[in-house]
């Protein structure tokens, strides 16, 4: 019983901590792309006093906004909140994990979205219906591409529990499985499209006609936007968690003692901010692309998915 | 046996008996007392779904089998009845829709006695009743006699019930379409139970069962039950008449017709094949799984190209038959490789998604119902901003809208994540070729998933949210208190099921004791906290928590957040600093799914035309423009359409018989005599 309740405790802390470091990955995020563009760079810790200045305004409503819109933010937040509380951080074997696995993650980012675009459509504005409408265009084209690639990772661990898939990995060892590499670049293809970053969207503009996930939140402000930005920084390091976790989990800690949770804090810190210097370069060397392209770069994404189920069941089994 | 044990056939003979006092009261109600066929028809109806779900949680919750016979009809074919799970679980899944309606029914059906097209009541409250009472008849029928007679009662009380504001031609084209296509259906199950009843020798269940039949005439046999059953059903191809009837039907009957009539056809594909056929083959499992495939991506696709709010359900419910046929589909191709564990997944799956697609599609019927009773509008893009006007309905309508759209923690989402799950153990099978195609109808149905959300923010966005669009939808007021009550007691039960599953699915256990001996004792190991159909390390969900978790976020936010902060300040949306803006500047509902109609080009014939009209003038200019937008079914233009021609052509043809000359017919008639009185002797 002891030991359950530490268990816990400490799944508790890894989601509070989560979402605690979410800011501070974007805060990287911008710097080293300021850096890498010859900008004058901001403070890792913009994030956070972007989040504390925008809760301590006044709120703003559009005169349209009716209770669903203001209850939209608690929902995507939470949503996102829990889907942060099931993926393996620092530790695996975390009691939290049992509560969804894989495709409920999927569900829970599903929910977020499902009221954002409902939210963008609230006030009435072309601009919220614009956002509403191509968001879940690229949506419905990115979820089964994600989903294939995570069912190949699901098959061969035998799991769709993202502690257990984990655990599998790591103790399988440095095995080179031509699937997994077709399931990492479709994932983190679909990943780019799904935290709205360049090629698909550009979370740097506000008025522009290509933008999605921005035209959807224009509304918000105050309360409501410091929760919707913050959801959008933990969708963005599940993300990247889950790539680490699914390909490169070495490291994480399986048991929990003072040691081994530290060596994972440190490595995973040290992953993530590999993976961000690696979206920075993409996202330097890419342009965003026009809409009607997206199809095309998630249809790819899509069959980079397939691909790898098929070699997992002719090569693999 | 003791009276304890027969109980839920009484019970059933209760629910019988109340239907049957439904109609009859909506007979003797004359045009006088309106007031007594409302309540008197609903009361009778609201009881017989009462004790509907009494017979069938009783049969499920004591795994009950019983069966009774009496002589009615011709003397030697007693009509046979029978009460076991299986047609438990229907009943239930009937009843608690019978339930919701005569909640909802005695305000709604008001409107039609009123108003320059008013309709006389009693034929709508008898149809009904004759309508539910096939229902309950033909689930417990233990013979073939009695299911078709009762089957054929439920198809044309369905006609009636379609063809009730008969003065719309659509109307009564739609209901001639639904006649003939439940008529085929019929004829095919028909030949399904002649190649039963020849190898069992009689009519009844119990000798079927028992039957010898060889793999050949097996699948001949389940071939027909699923073609005619999946008429009913809705399956692709043969689901044009299901967007058609549906909408034109009064609103509480669409909610009966997608809720409970085409799981009728479920129940029949599962009675045959499961329990009458049985000795399932994965042959069969791989035909449902691919007509469940298509029918599941087809339907979500012309669903999101549609703007009439009960015509964008009723694809949407060809939709959700394709899911629950794959979830049978996967059952079959499991059990057929000897997997009875699996296959029991996947028939727990597809049941649960039969009932949860009963409540959430009975919640949605009944929703645009009261959108259609306050505003009068079918047109999407006539409303807008109902949930200013209709605040509850609203609610209510979003329930169903997440539900549907498979989120959690709603129903939709629990049986879906079953279907997955059930997918995802395609790895136990050895055949390649089954193992590659079962997770590319996985990825389809995560395609599927994705895709019903964007039209149900699409439905629920542009009718709910935003500001008016029309006059009358702006001073729309919200529905009464009994309307409510019907469309509140299926949200409830929507989250109910998706929080508490595990109680759901033990409950189903009798159900798949019946079918294939097996339940699933993993399901429910962990406690009813925790969802674990295989066993924990495989796969676990937990309902409850995530209710708990988004709860927490919602009192943390208000503590943390909003306590002691000031009102919020109201003020224009962002116009781009170019003054007022008007709701005609919103988006529609067709510019809503322009990006996806764009992506999936060629799944529809889409005829766009855009007419402009330039001014005559040194500078000319646009002064009118007319954007036209028509997307139609290939399915209906390359297979239905070619078909009529052909029958049109061969009447033509064999019509040079028809004289009008009586001497002729006599003489054809004489001919027809002798001929079979030589194939007789």
């Amino acid at each position: 019983m002891d030991r359950q309740l530490t268990a816990w405790a400490l799944a508790a802390a890894q989601a509070l901590l989560f979402i605690a470091a979410a800011p501070l990955l974007a805060g990287w995020l911008q710097r080293v792309k300021c850096h890498m563009q010859n900008r004058a760079a901001p403070a890792v810790w913009q994030p956070y006093r972007d989040l504390l200045k925008l809760t301590r305004k006044k709120l703003l409503l559009a005169d349209n906004a009716s209770w669903l819109f203001r209850a939209v933010p608690y929902v995507v937040f939470g949503a996102t909140l829990l889907a942060a509380a099931v993926v393996p951080l620092i530790a695996v074997r975390l009691p939290t994990a049992a509560i969804a696995d894989v495709i409920v993650l999927v569900g829970f980012f599903a929910l977020a979205r499902f009221f954002t675009a409902l939210a963008g459509l609230d006030i009435g504005t072309a601009f919220g219906g614009m956002g509403a409408s191509r968001e879940m265009m690229v949506a419905a084209l990115a979820e089964p591409a994600m989903l294939m690639a995570v069912f190949t990772l699901s098959m061969t661990a035998h799991t769709t529990n993202l502690s257990v898939a984990t655990e599998y990995i790591l103790n399988a060892g440095l095995v080179l499985r031509p699937s997994f590499l077709f399931a990492l670049l479709a994932l983190a293809m679909v990943a780019v499209a799904e935290s709205s970053r360049v090629p698909v969207d550009n979370p740097a503009t506000h008025l522009e006609l290509t933008m999605l996930h921005e035209a959807m939140i224009l509304e918000y402000g105050g309360r409501h936007l410091a929760l919707i930005e913050w959801a959008t920084q933990i969708k963005l390091m599940i993300y990247s968690v889950l790539i680490v976790d699914f390909f490169f989990p070495w490291g994480i800690a399986t048991e929990f003692t003072a040691m081994a949770l530290a060596g994972g804090i440190v490595a995973v810190a040290a992953k993530l901010m590999g993976l961000a210097v690696l979206l920075v370069v993409w996202e330097t060397v890419m342009a965003k692309m026009r809409l009607f392209r997206v199809p095309q770069f998630l249809g790819f994404a899509l069959m980079l998915g397939l691909l790898a189920m098929l070699t997992h069941v002719v090569l693999e089994t | 046996m003791s009276a304890m044990t027969r109980a839920p056939l009484y019970l059933a003979y209760v629910a019988l008996a109340c239907t049957l006092l439904s109609g009859a009261v909506s007979v003797l109600a004359v045009r006088r007392h309106p007031d007594f066929l409302h309540f008197g028809s609903f009361f009778f109806l609201f009881l017989s779904g009462a004790a509907s779900i009494g017979a069938g949680v009783w049969a499920l919750l004591a795994g009950l089998t019983v069966s009774d016979r009496f002589e009615l009809g011709l003397p030697w074919l007693d009509w046979h009845l029978r009460i076991d799970p299986l047609s438990g679980f229907f009943l239930l899944l009937l009843g608690t829709l019978a339930l919701a309606i005569s909640l909802y029914g005695p305000s709604y059906t008001r409107q039609f006695a009123r108003g320059p097209a008013a309709q006389p009541l009693p034929p709508l409250g008898i149809f009904t009743a004759l309508f539910v009472l096939g229902m309950q008849m033909l689930l417990l029928a233990n013979d073939a006699l009695v299911f078709m007679i009762f089957w054929e009662m439920m198809s044309l009380a369905g006609y009636f019930l379609v063809v009730y504001q008969h003065q719309h031609t659509a109307n009564r084209q739609a209901a001639f379409l639904y006649l003939l296509l439940a008529h085929v259906g019929a004829l095919v199950i028909l030949l399904a139970f002649g190649v039963l009843a020849a190898f069992g020798g009689g009519l009844t269940f119990d000798q079927m069962r028992v039957a010898h039949l060889s793999p050949l005439w097996a699948t001949l046999a389940f071939a027909f039950a699923f073609i005619g059953f999946g008429t009913k059903a809705g399956m692709v191809p043969l689901h044009v008449w299901l967007p058609e009837a549906h909408p034109v039907a009064p609103s509480h009957i669409s909610a009966l017709m997608s809720g409970a009539m085409i799981k009728m056809g479920i129940y029949g594909i599962v009675r045959l094949s499961y329990d009458l056929i049985g000795n399932v083959r994965w042959e069969w499992g791989m035909a449902v799984l691919i007509i469940g495939t298509a029918s599941s991506v087809l339907g979500v696709l012309y669903a999101l190209m549609q703007h009439d709010m009960k015509r964008l359900l009723a694809y949407h419910s060809i939709e959700n038959i394709g899911i629950i046929l794959m979830g049978l589909g996967l059952s079959m191709i499991f059990l057929g490789n000897g997997h009875i564990m699996l296959g029991t997944l996947g028939l727990v799956a597809a049941l649960y998604h039969t009932l949860n697609h009963a409540l959430f599609k009975g919640l949605l019927f009944l929703g645009a119902g009261a959108v259609d009773y306050r505003t009068h509008a079918h047109d999407l893009d006539q409303m807008g901003g109902l949930i200013h006007r209709m605040p509850i309905t609203a609610l209510f309508f979003l329930v169903g809208c997440v539900a549907i759209s498979a989120l959690p923690p709603f129903n939709g989402f629990v049986s879906e994540w079953l279907t997955f799950q059930t997918a995802l153990q395609a790895p136990a099978l050895h055949d390649g070729v089954l193992r590659t195609i079962i997770p590319i109808a996985a990825a389809l149905l995560a395609l599927t998933g994705a895709l019903a959300a964007a039209c149900f923010v699409k439905a629920f966005g542009i009718a709910f949210l935003g500001k008016p669009r029309s006059r009358s939808v702006g001073r729309a007021r919200e529905v009464p208190a009994g309307m409510l009550a019907g469309m509140g007691l299926l949200g409830t039960l929507c989250l109910l099921l998706g929080v508490f599953p595990t109680t759901m699915i033990k409950l189903m256990a009798p159900i798949t004791q019946l079918l294939v001996r097996d339940e699933l004792p993993s399901a429910a190991a962990q406690g009813w906290l925790w969802l674990t159909p295989i066993s924990s390390d495989v796969a676990s969900y937990s309902a409850p928590c995530v209710l708990i978790a988004i709860v927490v976020v919602f009192a943390l936010g208000y503590f943390f957040l909003k306590r002691g902060t000031a009102a919020p300040r109201r003020a224009y949306a962002w116009d781009c600093g170019f003054g007022h803006l008007t709701q005609r500047m919103q988006y529609t509902s067709t510019a809503f799914s322009q990006p996806i109609r764009r992506v999936f080009a060629g799944i529809w014939k889409v005829d766009e035309h855009i007419e402009t009209l330039a001014s005559k003038g040194t500078i000319p200019h646009v002064t009118s423009l007319h954007y036209s937008l028509y997307t139609q079914d290939w399915s209906w233009l390359k297979c239905y359409l070619p078909i009529g021609r052909l029958v049109l052509a061969a009447a033509n043809r064999i019509g040079f018989i028809q004289t009008g000359n009586i001497h002729t017919y006599l003489k054809f008639s004489f001919v027809t005599l002798i001929v079979f009185l030589w194939i007789v002797s």
